[in-house]
């Protein structure tokens, strides 16, 4: 396979997942606004979605609902916005069509000719939740031709590593930014205040009935950190993305017979996130445990890029 | 040109039903109107789908276009096309000698049979081929010759593609269409099959394999991009010869070949189809601006270390001064009549084709001899007095640069509008494969259509549209 065929691959899947995320970032935001009045929250959101030193640059310290919405939905200027995440997905599987199949190539250029349909225009908050919805659906149809029809080769494993890294980076930092609701609170129950917010965090991660299966109706602080960074049941967690991401790197090193430097890295990470619980890493410290795994992932993309010539 | 003397290929110049057509005309009265409207409409949408688009080029935000599909075919009786495809191959074998003679022993300009400038002054003509032989002695791997009828038993040779001829992924995806919206009509006529093309050109190309060629043959299509306005076809093709598809930033000279960058290392590359002009090939031996091409791919393709298809230089033979000769090199080479007819043309470098061509610029078409895609050419019949003016003054002061043809007065195929069927003009172009094997040419090709009623240009960069190309069988 061609350096930047995997490369292709890997940003297409990692654009389509970025563009899921914000989406339902988006919707989180939404539905925090009103349930209480929390223009400081679209901030928050913005910091979690890694577009608000962009939004500032662009409209100026205030946030205002409306701008936020639509720097995070639809902008140009915007690069990880819902539409210029779907345009970039779409320029990518254009890039290596001959790697993909008939339908994962008409799911996501379907996606792209919605997205535009949809977001060509000014979205008002009336019409928003349903267009949020559509894009949530396309993505999951190119995630379904993607499973359904692809060859389990590096072709896969490439799409599924940008999907993973690109996941685990969204997890990690919708826990970098919120990490405060979650440290023990000196209240054995939450407030109020706290509900609202473990909410939130739950609904970002389209978790609120996985979780409330596994660990009951009553959130808490420490519960919640544990779903989202160890537990391996569930398919936003850091503990599962990375080994997802360990696992297609396996294949790839069974596949070409070789161990690359990223697989020790991958080891590395992996080893990290099994070998502790979740009261150990409050000891550590939620928030710097957080900020290495997240520097982890980065030197992981870096280092996938360099080990299969993505670019030279 | 009076209405009567057009001619039909539906219905030929006198509303008699031609029997090609006889199967279709049958079906097509028994549909619904509204019907076709809605298959027309999935036409469209399975193409925007499927992403069958290309760029327009003087765009500042590369758009994406459709090219406007008709669902009534073009037909052409088996008897028809035997003729035609004997003269397409005489004419593909009298190109490629004819290079091979120009950049070898030149020996048709030493019988005088076409003058030395006609090479020495020619922009697409290529010293650094002097003396390189092509492996299996083939310059032209694929050709696209566009034919015009005229009449029952007229066709005419309009242009002879033998750089980087595009539109064959066209003819495959029109026939796809086809055979999803309509597939009960294919079960009524025999229509010969198009699909082969991809796996013929993989074989063909792999036969041009150069001695260097260690195992099966790699063969990759060289793209300028994803923002080419043929983008779409190169990847296509690509796809269905399970080929790579590279830009030139993925290539490099490795150790006397020319190599791939791939997720493993770099890997040599045997047979290179390119879609990238001769210009921008080699930044070394060409333009050395070009960001799309290959450092040093000249000198491995010299030593015999790659095939480049088509090789450079073939342009040399495809432009319109030269193709006034055609005639006399189809004799020289072949030593046979031409069974294919050439348009009259004036090279307007001659003073008194110049003259002629100024007294009669309102029956004439004059096009540039470097032009394509229907650019830079003056139309005369339909061109304003203003138009005529600044045309004359351009070829005044640039005799050379153009060559003049009279009027043909170009078949009709019906589309299907709202109104029924109307009949607007057509071409062919039919895809030929050279390999040492031998010459292979599809049955059927692309037919562009212009949509507008009595236009002539159909060129898809000026809003013409395409048919599926329908060759019977006996």
């Amino acid at each position: 396979m061609l350096g930047k065929t995997a490369n292709g691959l890997y940003w297409m899947f990692r654009y389509l997942e970025r563009a899921e995320n914000t989406s339902r970032l988006i919707e989180t935001g939404l539905r925090m606004s009103i349930t209480r009045s929390g223009a400081t929250e679209w901030g928050s959101v913005m910091q979690t979605a890694g577009v608000l030193s962009g939004y500032t640059a662009h409209y100026g310290e205030e946030v205002v609902q409306e701008q936020a919405i639509n720097w995070m939905l639809r902008d140009k200027e915007n690069p990880s916005s819902v539409l210029s995440a779907i345009s970039e997905a779409r320029q990518n599987a254009r890039m290596v069509r001959t790697a993909l199949t008939h339908d994962v190539w008409e799911a996501i250029n379907a996606c792209f000719m919605n997205a535009k349909d949809l977001m060509g225009r000014k979205v008002s908050e009336r019409d928003l939740p349903g267009v949020l919805k559509s894009v949530r659906q396309r993505t999951a149809l190119v995630r379904g031709a993607t499973h359904g029809t692809m060859m389990r080769n590096d072709v896969y494993d490439f799409a599924r590593i940008g999907t993973f890294l690109e996941r685990g980076d969204n997890t990690a930092r919708i826990l970098d930014v919120k990490y405060y609701v979650l440290l023990p609170s000196v209240f054995a129950v939450g407030s109020t205040i706290d509900n609202v917010q473990w909410d939130s965090i739950l609904q970002s991660v389209s978790a609120k009935g996985g979780y409330r299966m596994v660990y009951g109706s009553q959130p808490n602080a420490r519960d919640i950190a544990h779903f989202l960074v160890l537990d391996k049941r569930m398919p936003r967690s850091l503990n599962f993305c990375v080994s997802k991401i360990r696992d297609n790197l396996g294949y790839l090193a069974s596949d070409y017979d070789t161990r690359m430097p990223v697989h020790d890295l991958a080891d590395k990470l992996a080893q990290r996130l099994s070998m502790h619980d979740i009261d150990e890493i409050f000891d550590f410290g939620l928030h710097e445990y957080i900020q290495t795994v997240l520097t982890a992932l980065g030197e992981l993309g870096g280092q996938i890029e360099q080990d299969y010539r993505f670019y030279v | 040109m009076s209405e009567g003397s057009i001619f039909d290929e539906m219905w030929g110049q006198d509303q008699a039903l031609r029997d090609p057509y006889s199967e279709f005309q049958t079906w097509f009265e028994e549909q619904d109107p509204k019907r076709l409207r809605v298959k027309q409409r999935e036409a469209d949408e399975l193409f925007r789908l499927t992403g069958i688009t290309f760029n327009v080029y003087g765009r500042q935000e590369a758009e994406e276009r459709l090219i406007p599909f008709d669902i009534v075919p073009r037909i052409i009786s088996a008897r028809e096309w035997l003729k035609l495809s004997k003269g397409i191959e005489q004419r593909v074998r009298a190109i490629n000698a004819f290079l091979g003679d120009i950049y070898g022993r030149q020996e048709i300009i030493k019988a005088g049979r076409i003058p030395v400038e006609m090479i020495a002054r020619n922009e697409a003509f290529l010293p650094q081929m002097i003396g390189v032989k092509p492996a299996g002695g083939v310059y032209t791997h694929i050709v696209g010759i566009d034919l015009v009828r005229t009449a029952d038993n007229e066709f005419y040779v309009l242009e002879d593609n033998a750089r980087t001829p595009s539109g064959v992924s066209y003819m495959l995806e029109n026939r796809e269409t086809m055979l999803q919206m309509f597939p009960e009509l294919f079960a009524r006529t025999s229509v010969q099959p198009v699909s082969n093309y991809p796996s013929d050109l993989r074989r063909s190309l792999g036969a041009c394999a150069p001695d260097a060629t260690d195992g099966p043959p790699t063969v990759a299509v060289l793209t300028p991009g994803i923002y080419n306005s043929a983008y779409f076809e190169h990847a296509f093709l690509a796809d269905q010869m399970g080929a790579e598809l590279v830009e030139g930033h993925d290539l490099r000279v490795v150790d006397g070949r020319v190599a791939m960058r791939t997720t493993r290392g770099f890997q040599p590359i045997d047979v290179l189809y390119r879609r990238v002009d001769d210009d921008f090939l080699d930044p070394l031996n060409f333009n050395p601006d070009s960001q799309l091409g290959v450092p040093g791919i000249m000198d491995v393709y010299r030593a015999g270390g790659i095939t480049i298809a088509n090789a450079p230089g073939t342009g040399v033979a495809d432009d319109k001064a030269v193709y006034s000769y055609m005639p006399e090199i189809v004799e020289f080479y072949t030593g046979e009549r031409p069974i294919l007819e050439n348009v009259p043309t004036w090279r307007c470098s001659e003073p008194e084709s110049l003259a002629y061509v100024l007294d009669n610029l309102a029956d004439l078409v004059v096009k540039e001899v470097h032009g394509s895609g229907g650019y830079g050419m003056l139309i005369g019949p339909t061109a304003t007095k203003k138009d005529i003016a600044e045309f004359r003054k351009k070829l005044q002061s640039r005799p050379g640069n153009y060559i003049a043809q009279p009027t043909l007065s170009l078949s009709t195929v019906p589309i299907f509008t709202n109104k029924g069927l109307a009949p607007r003009h057509v071409d062919l172009r039919p895809f030929v494969l050279v390999s040492p094997e031998g010459i292979n040419i599809t049955p059927g090709g692309l037919t562009r259509v212009a949509l507008q009623k009595g236009s002539l240009v159909v060129n898809s960069s000026q809003g013409g549209g395409t048919k599926d190309t329908w060759v019977l069988e006996d």
